[in-house]
């Protein structure tokens, strides 16, 4: 049997990619999940924020977990849980494990790879010092809190201010824990200023910017942490080392996409974030093998991974009765100044046609480009300049912390070669 | 002058708040938000109880609606005490009108009986 349609992952992304394909007209749909059950991610994510976009409702990540498997109810679409997907090759086989079915090679016509993102470690930032137990990553705590229902620490420092990083020290906090304060290696929080507000401020946790740890001390646990002022250009400053005494350190120090298997199967990787290259409909480098959520680049809401996976799902189903003219003109979308990395990153623009519609709610996806900016901007300007003419859209305030986003049409897009995004000061 | 944020939804708009003026929010919520944190601060939390007889040892809940904030380690405490069996549905009050506040602890998952 070949699968119309293969989802590799079954977090939000994976979930809405099934739910997408699905909807149009793929017939057989699988989705591979490496862990006991759906959800991803969400599932230890047990604060609310989630689902304003998808379901208009503040949800909980189970919450939105749920009722997103909920809408695979009744549609025939097949999950494996417990399932580790091995390899994918360019001819669209997957071999995959588990208890039940033992070793797979399954057939498809069109794969999604939604295999989302994994946290950046202590070996990734050059934690120096000793490797006591109570040194974990934020997610890593939070799944033996919120899952496994294991306490990790009592007195607790925490290095990164991402969101990841500010809801860990409520709940940390909420446990009983002494949480002793936030390191921020930059002049600023990556995190949302009411997870400031209602995570540390409301727990009286100081927040240090411009800070890092330097060293871990202790032997068999974690006994403290040396923590220094950085300068601007994010070095230690020496004489400003303090000792924080404390039994866990939690690192939120950045997400990175999970992308080993389109790697290894060749698939054309973006070095700037670690995710992969993708067409407008996310598709990769290799035709039929489509992308989405996390494993492209990290989101910052479920809600925007879902939507993109439902660009890609679709893009999968059609992919079954129409492979799509491999000469297409491309366009090429350039990072220019200010910017570190669009997506997509190429856009075919003979394939930009009308909006889709998941849920009633409405994304013009196929002319949506998506970017992170390297830096602050009080007063920012986009410019997109095609070959012809440049486009100025005013934005105001916006941070890297914040994805951004911009429509163009296909008009704009379609005479050039390459179309490159600036951000820039108004003056 | 009173300066703070929003908590209401993932914007986080800056409310300034002048004696009887009250301006920096841009919907409805925020403004109610605005005018109980000055004299009735609350939050939603969410924490896990212990659940036997599922597949995992502890399950997800949530306040059915905005508890006072001074109560929040209080109703933390209180979840850590409690035990629960399964199954459960999402929606199920878990623990009912917490600490008096007329206020229940509610499932954010639902969990089969194993």
């Amino acid at each position: 049997m070949i699968y119309d349609v293969i989802v590799i992952g079954g977090g939000p992304a994976g979930l809405y990619a099934a739910a997408a394909a699905c909807g149009n007209g793929a017939k057989n749909v699988l989705v591979l999940e490496r862990d006991g059950e759906t959800g991803g991610i969400l599932q230890q994510c047990i604060h609310s924020g989630f689902g304003l976009h998808m379901f208009r409702a503040e949800l909980t990540g189970p919450e939105y977990a749920e009722r997103a498997l909920e809408m695979l109810t009744n549609t025939g679409i097949e999950i494996k849980t417990n399932t580790m997907v091995l390899s994918i090759s360019e001819d669209r086989t997957v071999t995959a494990i588990n208890d039940h079915d033992g070793f797979m090679e399954l057939k498809a016509n069109a794969i999604v790879l939604c295999t989302g993102c994994r946290e950046r470690t202590g070996g990734a930032i050059g934690l120096a010092g000793s490797r006591p137990a109570g040194v974990f990553t934020a997610g890593a705590a939070q799944r033996l809190i919120n899952i496994d229902g294991y306490m990790v620490g009592r007195r607790v420092c925490i290095l990164g201010s991402g969101d990841i990083g500010l809801i860990m020290a409520r709940r940390m906090a909420l446990e009983g824990a002494k949480v002793e304060a936030v390191f921020e290696l930059m002049p600023y929080s990556g995190g949302l200023r009411r997870n400031i507000a209602q995570c540390l401020d409301d727990f009286g946790i100081p927040l240090f910017l411009s800070h890092t740890v330097t060293a871990v001390e202790g032997r068999e646990r974690v006994e403290g942490v040396w923590v220094s002022q950085v300068d601007s250009d994010l070095k230690p400053i020496p004489g400003t080392e303090k000792l924080w005494e404390c039994d866990t350190l939690l690192l939120s120090v950045g997400l990175i996409p999970e992308n080993e298997l389109p790697q290894a199967a060749g698939i054309e990787m973006d070095t700037r974030m670690g995710g992969l290259i993708v067409y407008e409909n996310r598709e990769t480098s290799i035709p039929g093998i489509f992308a989405a959520g996390n494993a492209v680049h990290v989101h910052d809401l479920a809600d925007f991974a879902s939507a993109e996976a439902s660009i890609a799902g679709q893009a999968a189903a059609v992919f079954n009765t129409d492979k799509g003219d491999s000469n297409l003109k491309t366009v090429n979308i350039v990072a220019g100044d200010g910017v570190s990395y669009t997506v997509p990153q190429k856009i075919r623009p003979d394939n930009i046609e009308g909006a889709i519609h998941v849920h009633g709610i409405h994304f013009d996806a196929k002319c949506d480009i998506f970017f992170r900016i390297r830096s602050n901007y009080e007063d920012a300007v986009i410019e997109v300049h095609s070959e012809s003419e440049v486009l100025e859209i005013k934005r105001g305030h916006m941070t890297p912390g914040e994805m951004a986003r911009i429509s163009l049409s296909k008009e704009f897009i379609k005479n050039s070669d390459n179309i490159t995004i600036k951000v820039v000061n108004k003056c | 002058m009173l300066e703070f944020t929003c908590v209401v939804c993932p914007w986080g708009c800056s409310l300034i708040v002048e004696s009887e003026n009250i301006s920096g929010y841009s919907c409805s919520r925020g403004l109610a938000y605005a005018k109980n944190e000055q004299t009735d601060p609350r939050r939603d939390i969410s924490g896990t109880v212990r659940v036997t007889g599922a597949a995992h040892p502890v399950i997800p809940v949530k306040t059915s609606s905005p508890i006072p904030k001074d109560l929040l380690l209080d109703a933390a405490e209180l979840l850590r005490k409690t035990s629960i069996s399964a199954p459960i549905k999402t929606g199920d009050v878990i623990i009912a009108n917490m600490l008096g506040t007329g206020i229940d602890f509610i499932a954010a998952r639902s969990i089969e009986a194993v």
